[in-house]
């Protein structure tokens, strides 16, 4: 490994994961914000108004407020697994986006199989959740975990479905590759019922209204998160955000045609803004769905899933492989 | 089977309806009143405590004659009235009109029972005290101090 070859690729290390790190913090405090911003707007409500300009500073109080916090740790809680569950919610929450090809030129790592690489870290989060309903010992927490690992092990199941869909399209588990097959025709003219069962998996995986089972308010106060305060709790909150931020980048590279979109100036680059503002419809697509619906019951979840959702992604594979064969 | 996709489509379709409702609502105005810095304007049937009220021609003054029929009309005995005789002046002058708002049920008596409708309701709805004395209004001092 000569030198010149090695200084290179060290900046680029470091500068993909700073980036990731500030798109991980970017996004949250822009989720904070529009969440309640829109929020409000469909209730009729101004939502925050009192911090700086339409209540734009509201999430810089909010994050003094949480640093301020006293870390409370319960008495009869597992300490070890208490305090490690936030880290390894929040810890593996930056690494997808290593992968993520934000335009052509604009991507940490390309690897053959950036898509199970992506999968495999988002479901580290589960085991999070688990941990925190565990260490916390609270009946709450616990229910919360349960409903948690019950719901993300039952929509995974469809939602890798779909993308074998998409997969035997495109031949490959690169998400470059994915995209650029994409250059012609976005899968979601192709295949939109995959789209929709995605999305709505995507949805439960992120554990998102109407699928907000683990941390129901009405029925659990927090679910896994009731016995959580200050940065913990806000660790959860972050890491929920970037997860959603890397649901919807994913579907926007599997179904939306990633970074396509009208040609502009130094499109290798700037063609990241077509990617954001795709990932930013989506978001605020699910915070819509979010105040538009109540919550599911669990056995709806549960039939919804086995009953629906598993199906017809597996009807949809077969059709799939049919076309493909053809 | 063929509920299956009953439920399906009757389901999606409410589902689709509740969006476009949300998404209505989105755009109609906002209703919230931000409180010390927009006010709704006060309905004219508002009842506020009452006061004296000022004399079209001379505002310094009150159309009050001292009759003291509010104060023997008045069924929670909350008005207390005191009057003097004067040189030069014809009936009696008002010198003391006490209001113990916190015994007032607002039944508009005294305004009706005025036969110079001197009293009125008052449009103020933002009366606080710390003490029960700060509800015990001295309705002449309001009148003289302009309030």
């Amino acid at each position: 490994m000569t030198e010149s070859f090695f200084l290179p690729d060290l900046l680029r290390i470091l500068f993909t994961f700073v980036c990731a790190i500030v798109i991980v913090f970017g996004n949250a405090v822009v989720m904070g914000y529009l969440e309640r911003k829109l929020a409000g707007r469909f209730q009729r409500r101004p939502g925050p108004m009192e911090i700086g300009w339409q209540g734009v500073l509201q999430l810089a109080v909010d994050g003094v407020k949480l640093v301020g916090k006293q870390l409370v740790i319960p008495a009869q809680s597992d300490k070890v697994l208490y305090r490690i569950a936030p880290i390894v919610s929040f810890a593996p929450a930056a690494l997808p986006l290593l992968v993520i090809p934000f335009s052509p030129k604009l991507q940490g790592r390309d690897f053959d199989v950036g898509l199970l690489f992506i999968l495999a870290i988002v479901a580290i989060n589960v085991l999070a959740i688990l941990i925190a309903g565990w260490g916390s010992n609270n009946k709450y927490s616990l229910l919360g975990a349960m409903r948690s690992v019950a719901q993300n092990v039952a929509y995974e199941i469809p939602m890798l479905l779909t993308l074998l869909s998409v997969i035997m399209v495109t031949n490959t588990f690169s998400l470059q590759g994915i995209v650029e097959a994409q250059e012609r025709i976005w899968f979601v003219f192709l295949m939109p019922v995959a789209f929709i069962v995605f999305f709505i998996a995507t949805l439960a995986e992120t554990n998102r209204a109407p699928f907000d089972l683990p941390e129901a308010e009405s029925e659990l106060t927090a679910g896994f998160m009731t016995e959580y305060s200050g940065m913990g709790f806000s660790l959860f909150f972050m890491a929920e955000y970037t997860y959603m931020f890397i649901a919807c980048s994913l579907t926007v590279i599997l179904f939306l045609g990633g970074w396509h979109g009208p040609p502009l100036p130094y499109a290798d680059y700037t063609s990241a803004i077509w990617f954001f503002l795709k990932v930013y419809f989506l978001l605020i697509v699910m915070i819509w769905i979010r105040w538009t619906f109540p919550r599911v019951r669990f056995d709806q979840l549960m039939n919804f899933c086995w009953k629906y959702l598993v199906p017809f992604s597996l009807v949809h594979l077969l059709v799939t492989a049919v076309v493909v064969k053809l | 089977m063929k509920d299956y996709f009953a439920v399906l489509f009757t389901g999606g379709k409410s589902l689709i309806i509740g969006m476009i409702i949300t998404l209505r609502e989105f755009f109609r105005p906002v209703v919230t009143v931000q409180y010390p810095r927009e006010k709704l304007v006060v309905t004219p049937n508002y009842r506020g405590h009452t006061y004296l009220v000022r004399d079209e021609e001379k505002p310094e003054k009150h159309r009050c004659i001292t009759c003291g029929m509010c104060q023997r009309e008045c069924p929670s005995g909350c008005i207390a009235l005191g009057g003097e005789k004067r040189e030069g002046v014809k009936g009696l002058v008002l010198t003391d009109y006490r209001l113990d708002f916190t015994k007032c049920s607002l039944c508009g008596t005294c305004v009706e029972i005025c036969p110079t409708a001197a009293l009125d309701f008052s449009q103020e709805y933002r009366a606080v005290g710390l003490r029960r004395e700060d509800f015990h209004y001295d309705l002449l001092r309001m009148v003289e101090e302009g309030k």
